[in-house]
């Protein structure tokens, strides 16, 4: 059943809904890379609940017009509309007054917020009945969706991936230091303003799909869910409209087979799991690789310590020591040296002095600066070098015949 | 005539004509609210000279760097650039910020960085070539920083960073080289491997600015001095601005007697 809907067999609004949910999820996946690497995500929360107002006014003045007040390209028009003066409302409150920008996103979003949900229980009591469905924008409908509404989905999406490749360098170097990149005679603000552009086009297209209020997710958690994974923007560029493209092919497939679970949330909760995958499992970055790489580098240490008391023949007091040198065959239960223990612990002795020399010498600079106080002399130095060290240290001299 | 000549060499020019100066700053204001942290500001950069421009904390040496470059917008005054408006002159200028300034856990390896200074020629669409990857070894070479290419720039130590802040400078292949601070907390080996870049630079007739904290390698460093505390100091060659009576002109009582006695010492 859910490899139907994953191959798009359950039916003509299935499929439609499918399609239309992975262009977004792509096109959100990418752009809120470029939002989260300016680190302005939340910015798109206020961009988003910004659009309700529009919708409201849109449908009235569709309405008043004569017009059936329900088309979905002039509701977005009307959404695109509010939203952009809420985005010019936060950089406003940002660069002109004191106001920290949390504090600008959290009055912008709530009270444009309002005026829109205001506005919609107007628009209920208007009488014509036909206002129906506008509540449908707060958390995405996708039971009625037409193929209008899917090409406007299909092409607003596509559009937004070509902006995004041909800004992407700019994107890029503001994202990453906007002072060079300003120096350089990159319009800050325009740039700024082009990226916050992007996210809100995504959360107008995406309006029908997951609603306002859940777009947020569409534009944060994949490029969150991408970071653990690679250490390149443009790789993590193209992750992260992988993961939102994933997360809502399987979302929508998964509603799709289950009438009763509404697209929007289980596409967000597809992408969360995705994400909370990434948290754990990713190499370097996931939690899992950070606890086995902490717990192997303690290992190292302890040894390294037991090995250095062992050759000054002070005690060993850690328990925990104890045991790695007994389970490596270095030590016996009670403290004392094994043969190879003894030499082991002669070398690491004789790698510390070593290691002094070299961090004296600025000839070995490149060498010093891998110094960790647990690596052995050989993996940065030659056997020449070494030689060499071990010459000027001097050491116990042969016996002069 | 030939005495004269004599007694410049491996001196920088003394002066140059605002007409045609690197970096000519005319009447710059600029205030955080209310308070003026430079106050019309003049400043002649020499050609082929190296500046440093020497101030105690808070006295707008970084600020002045950024209004000249438009990064902060001043209250009043403008900047010219080999004569030119800055617009139309811009691309001659490599800036290197300070270090503190970005996010070093930002995605990007450490030959990215330097591929960003190549971004006039990039363009928005153009494919990175192997020549432009060339280039951008070359300058990482330069500051002897090959090895770390592929590196995440977050692995590296502070010095590193900054020397990866001036190959991305380099690889612009500007005439003007404004740092800011590019000395501050790194060390000795990557200290040493900045100024014989910049040195490298001055010999190949580019000229250098930089703010500048240390005020006892400044005579080792730099030609010329640009003191700076709001208002403008003095500006000049070492030798003849960056005397005693000036030094406490500028820093005021926040520098005993003895220090700056000191570094007269240094200086002859």
């Amino acid at each position: 059943m859910l490899l139907d809907a994953l191959t798009l067999q359950l039916g003509y609004n299935a499929t439609l809904v499918t399609v239309g949910a992975t262009l977004l999820g792509v096109a959100s996946g990418v752009t809120g890379t470029f939002l989260y690497l300016r680190k302005r995500a939340l910015v798109s929360d206020a961009i988003s609940h910004a659009t309700l107002p529009g919708v409201g006014l849109a449908f009235i003045v569709m309405v008043l017009l004569g017009g059936d007040g329900r088309s979905l390209p002039g509701l977005l028009m009307g959404a695109a509309l509010s939203s952009w003066i809420g985005l010019l409302c936060v950089n406003l409150l940002t660069q002109r007054t004191r106001l920290s920008e949390d504090a600008a996103i959290g009055a912008v979003l709530s009270v444009f917020f309002g005026f829109g949900i205001v506005l919609l229980t107007v628009i209920q009591t208007m009488g014509s009945g036909r206002a129906a469905g506008l509540e449908s924008f707060l958390l995405g409908a996708t039971a009625g969706m037409l193929f209008n509404d899917a090409m406007v989905i299909a092409v607003g999406g596509a559009l937004t991936l070509l902006v995004v490749v041909i800004l992407r360098r700019p994107m890029t170097l503001l994202a990453f230091d906007p002072e060079y990149a300003a120096a350089r005679g990159l319009n800050v603000q325009r740039m700024d303003l082009a990226i916050m552009a992007l996210a809100m086009a995504v959360t107008v297209i995406g309006l029908k799909i997951v609603g306002l209020i859940l777009i947020v997710a569409m534009l944060i958690i994949p490029p969150v869910t991408a970071r653990f994974w690679t250490d390149r923007t443009d790789r993590m560029t193209l992750i992260a409209g992988l993961a939102g493209g994933a997360a809502a092919w399987i979302g929508a497939s998964l509603s799709a087979i289950a009438p009763a679970l509404p697209t929007g949330p289980i596409i967000v909760l597809v992408s969360f799991a995705l994400f909370a995958l990434s948290l754990l499992l990713a190499p370097n970055r996931g939690l899992l690789a950070v606890g086995i790489r902490h717990n192997r580098f303690q290992r190292r240490v302890h040894l390294r310590q037991g090995l250095l008391a062992l050759a000054q023949g002070q005690p060993i007091y850690e328990a925990y020591t104890l045991r790695l040198l007994r389970r490596a065959g270095l030590a016996h239960a009670d403290g004392v040296a094994t043969d190879t223990g003894r030499a082991r612990a002669a070398k690491a002795l004789r790698d510390e002095k070593r290691w002094e020399t070299v961090r004296q010498d600025q000839a070995f600079e490149s060498a010093a600066a891998l110094y960790d106080g647990l690596r052995d002399i050989e993996t940065v130095l030659t056997a020449d070098q070494t030689a060499e060290i071990d010459h000027r240290i001097g050491g116990p001299k042969e016996v002069q015949p | 005539m030939s005495v004269s000549l004599a007694a410049n060499e491996g001196v920088a020019p003394s002066s140059s004509s605002v007409s045609d100066s690197p970096l000519a700053i005319r009447g710059m204001t600029v205030s955080y609210g209310q308070k003026p942290v430079v106050f019309s500001v003049d400043m002649t950069v020499a050609e082929g000279s190296m500046t440093a421009i020497i101030g105690p904390n808070g006295a707008g040496k970084s600020t002045l760097l950024k209004a000249a470059l438009g990064i902060v917008s001043p209250l009043a005054g403008q900047a010219t650039v080999f004569g030119k408006p800055l617009k139309s002159a811009r691309h001659r200028i490599a800036y290197v910020p300070q270090r503190a300034s970005v996010d070093w856990d930002f995605p990007t390896r450490v030959i990215d960085v330097v591929l960003m200074g190549l971004s006039r020629e990039l363009g928005l669409l153009r494919r990175i070539r192997p020549h432009h990857m060339d280039k951008a070894r070359v300058c990482l070479e330069r500051v002897g920083m090959t090895e770390f290419a592929e590196r995440q720039i977050g692995q590296l130590s502070g010095g590193q960073q900054q020397r990866v802040f001036l190959a991305r400078a380099l690889a612009q292949n500007a005439d003007l080289y404004l740092l800011d601070e590019p000395f501050a907390g790194v060390d000795a080996a990557t200290e040493k491997a900045i100024i014989d870049v910049l040195k490298a630079l001055r010999s190949e007739g580019k000229t250098v600015v930089a703010v500048h904290h240390d005020l006892t390698t400044v005579p080792t460093y730099f030609d010329r001095v640009f003191l700076i505390n709001t208002r403008r100091v003095a500006e000049g060659t070492v030798a003849e601005a960056f005397t005693p009576d000036r030094l406490h002109k500028t820093y005021g009582g926040r520098l005993a007697t003895g220090q700056i006695d000191q570094l007269e010492l240094a200086a002859g």
